[in-house]
C-alpha cells in the first residue's frame, strides 16, 4: 500500500536535498539524504510508490534540479500540495515526477495513511479514511512530459516530429 | 493594449505585438547562464538527447562559483567537465574558478542588459532585473532545451508594482528595505508574478542596491524583480554593454494585480530569523543573541558597496573574541577594488577572514560551514535549516553594517548602536 508522508508549510530545496550533496547527480545517491534536515530518518522509511502531501510553497528556494531527483530516486510517485514553488514545480514535471496542486489534500492526511492519486482526474484518495479530494488537474501539454516519464525523453520521442511540447492550456 | 516592462519583453521575445498574464509563449532568450551545481545536470540532458552543439556559444555563460576553488573530487570533476563542455561548443564566455558569483560576474561583464530576456539555472538569476530586463531561474534540464533551440516556454506572469519614496537612513540599507518587503509579501506573495519597482526612491539607490532588492525577488516566488533603466543603469552600462540594447518601459496605464508603497524615511535594520526568509524584525528587537559567525558575501551583498559598508563600522576595532567573520568579494574586480580602496585591510585588520571571490558560506558548500548549535549572520540571502551547515544551526539574514556590527560586538547589534 502507498503511505503518505506529510509536511508543512515552506519545504525548500534545501530541506529536500541540502547543498552539501549536491556534487552527486545520481539519483539514488541523491536518495539517502531526501529530506533529511526535516526528517532524517525518511530515507529510511519510504518505500516505492509512497506520496508526499505538503502545504503551501512547496520546493521554495535553489533552482537545484536535484530536488525533484532525489525525491523520483527515493521512489516517491507523486507530491502533492496546496502550492508549489515555481522553478521546483517545472523542474519535477521535467524529471517526470508528477505534481498535483489541492487545497485540502494537506488537512485530510496524516503520515502512514494510505494513498491512491489518479492525475489524470485530478483525484487524492486517502485509502485509510475512504475520503476523497481534489486537485487541480494539469494541462494535457505537462501530462504529456509526464507520461513520457520527463522532458528528456519528450524530446527524445519527438525527435524529428516538433522541437517542444505543444502549449494548449495556461499553467 | 497597455502592457508592464515584463509584458513587453516576453512580448518581444515571442514576436508578438502584446501578451498577456497566463498566456503560454514560446521566447527566444537573450543569455544563457549555467554554474558548476546546475550546468553538469544540463550538459548530461544535452548528451541523453543527442544535442552536439549550443545554439549559440556567444548567447552562453557559464561562471564557476559554487564550489571553487573545488572542495572535493567530485566537485573537481564536474569543473574538469564543464571546460570541456565549453571548448568543445566554442563558449568564451567562460569564467573560471575566482572570477566570481554568477550574478555579480554577468553584470559586470555587460550581460545584463535593459530590454533583455535572461535565464540562468540558478534561482537568483532574477537579480539581473536591476537592469531593466526579464531575468529568471530555470532548471537544468529546462536550460538543455534553451541550449539545444535558443527558445523556452514561459507562461506570462502578473505583476506587481512596489513603490519605493524617500531617502536611506544612515546605516539603513537596500537589503534592509528588501527583508521588510519579503516580510510583508511573504515567503510565498509574489509566487508566479514578476515584481516591478518604481518610485521617485530609485534614483538614489545604486545598481548594486538594486540587485541586492530583485536578488531576492525570488524570496518571494517571484519569477522576475525589475527595475526599469535610468541614468543610474546607463552610467553604470557605459564600457560595459556587450551589445547593443534597447530600454523599455511599462505604459502608464499597464495593469498590475497588487501595488504596495515603501517609505525610505521610516524604514529601520531588518533582520530575518531562523529558518525562513520571510520571519523578518527589526535587529532592535532581537539585538543580543550571542553568534559565532559572521559571513559577508554572495550574490546578494558581496559587492563593494557592501564591503565598504561593513568597514566603516569596523575601521581601527577588533571584532569579538570568539567570532568568526568570513568575507567572500563577489568578484574578481569586487576583490581588486577592494584592495586597492585599502577595505580589505581595514576588515583584516579588524579581524576578518578573506576568501577567494565564490559563492563561499552561502549555500553551505564551501568555507565556513556551520556547526550543530552555532549561530551565523549573513549578508546572503537564505536562511532555511541546514543550508549553511548543521541543521541544528540557526542562520539570521541582514545587511553588511549589522554583519559587521553583530561581529564587532560578537551578538546580533543594530548598526545604528555602535
Amino acid at each position: 500500500m502507498a503511505k503518505a508522508w506529510v509536511f508543512g508549510d515552506n519545504i525548500s530545496t534545501d530541506d529536500i536535498i541540502a547543498g552539501r550533496y549536491l556534487v552527486q547527480r545520481n539519483p539514488k545517491e541523491l536518495a539517502k539524504h531526501v529530506m533529511e534536515a526535516v526528517d532524517p530518518g525518511f530515507a529510511a522509511k519510504v518505500r516505492a510508490g509512497d506520496v508526499i502531501v505538503a502545504g503551501k510553497n512547496f520546493g521554495c528556494g535553489s533552482s537545484r534540479e536535484h530536488a525533484p531527483m532525489a525525491l523520483k530516486g527515493a521512489g516517491i510517485a507523486a507530491v502533492v500540495a496546496e502550492s508549489f514553488a515555481r522553478i521546483f514545480f517545472r523542474n519535477a514535471i521535467n524529471q517526470g515526477l508528477p505534481v498535483l496542486i489541492s487545497k485540502e489534500a494537506r488537512r485530510g492526511f496524516k503520515t502512514g495513511d494510505g494513498i491512491r492519486v489518479d492525475l489524470e482526474r485530478g483525484e487524492v484518495l486517502n485509502t485509510s479514511t475512504g475520503r476523497k479530494f481534489d486537485a487541480e488537474p494539469l494541462p494535457d501539454f505537462l501530462m504529456e512530459i509526464l507520461r513520457a516519464g520527463g522532458l528528456l525523453n519528450y524530446l527524445k520521442r519527438m525527435k524529428g516530429k516538433r522541437g517542444l511540447p505543444r502549449k494548449k492550456t495556461a499553467v | 493594449m497597455p502592457m508592464t516592462i515584463a509584458e513587453k519583453i516576453l512580448a518581444r521575445a515571442s514576436g508578438r505585438r502584446s501578451v498577456s498574464p497566463g498566456e503560454i509563449v514560446e521566447a527566444r532568450v537573450d543569455v544563457a547562464m549555467i554554474n558548476d551545481i546546475t550546468g553538469p545536470i544540463t550538459v548530461e540532458a544535452l548528451e541523453k538527447i543527442g544535442v552536439k552543439k549550443v545554439w549559440d556559444p556567444s548567447r552562453v555563460v557559464i561562471v564557476l562559483d559554487h564550489q571553487a576553488p573545488p572542495t572535493s573530487i567530485e566537485a573537481s570533476r564536474e569543473h574538469i567537465g564543464l571546460r570541456r563542455f565549453a571548448a568543445r561548443n566554442g563558449i568564451q564566455n567562460f569564467f573560471d574558478v575566482g572570477e566570481g558569483v554568477c550574478h555579480e560576474v554577468l553584470p559586470e561583464n555587460g550581460f545584463a542588459l535593459p530590454g533583455e530576456l535572461i535565464v540562468g539555472a540558478d534561482s537568483h538569476t532574477c537579480t539581473y532585473g536591476a537592469f531593466g530586463c526579464f531575468a529568471t531561474g530555470i532548471g537544468s534540464t529546462d536550460m538543455a532545451a534553451v541550449f539545444a533551440t535558443g527558445k523556452l516556454w514561459f507562461r506570462v506572469p502578473e505583476s506587481m508594482l512596489i513603490k519605493v519614496e524617500g531617502m536611506l537612513r544612515s546605516r539603513v540599507s537596500p537589503k534592509d528595505l528588501i527583508l521588510k518587503i519579503v516580510g510583508d509579501v511573504g515567503a510565498d506573495g509574489a509566487t508566479y508574478r514578476a515584481i516591478e519597482f518604481t518610485g521617485s526612491g530609485l534614483s538614489r539607490i545604486s545598481v548594486g542596491g538594486r540587485m541586492t532588492m530583485c536578488n531576492m525577488g525570488v524570496e518571494m516566488g517571484a519569477k522576475a524583480a525589475i527595475v526599469p533603466a535610468d541614468e543610474v543603469t546607463f552610467r553604470y552600462l557605459k564600457g560595459r554593454a556587450k551589445w547593443a540594447y534597447q530600454p523599455v518601459y511599462s505604459d502608464s496605464d499597464a495593469s498590475y494585480v497588487d501595488e504596495m508603497k515603501c517609505d525610505l524615511s521610516k524604514l529601520e535594520p531588518q533582520l530575518a530569523l531562523p529558518h525562513n526568509v520571510d520571519k523578518v524584525r527589526p535587529v532592535r528587537e532581537v539585538a543580543g543573541v550571542k553568534i559565532d559567525q559572521a559571513f559577508l558575501g554572495s550574490c546578494t551583498n558581496g559587492r563593494l558597496e557592501d564591503l565598504v559598508e561593513a568597514a566603516k563600522v569596523l575601521e581601527g576595532k577588533k571584532i569579538a573574541p570568539g567570532v568568526r567573520m568570513l568575507v567572500a568579494p563577489a568578484s574578481r574586480e569586487v576583490y581588486l577594488e577592494a584592495l586597492r580602496k585599502k577595505v580589505l585591510q581595514k576588515l583584516v585588520e579588524a579581524g576578518a577572514i578573506v576568501g577567494s571571490p565564490s559563492c563561499a558560506a552561502c549555500m553551505g558548500g564551501h568555507i565556513g560551514i556551520i556547526g550543530p548549535g552555532e549561530v551565523c549572520i549573513s549578508s546572503s540571502n537564505r536562511n532555511f535549516r541546514g543550508r549553511m551547515g548543521s541543521p541544528e544551526a540557526k542562520v539570521y539574514l541582514g545587511s553588511p553594517a549589522t554583519v559587521a556590527a553583530s561581529a564587532l560586538r560578537g551578538e546580533i547589534t543594530d548598526p545604528r548602536d555602535v
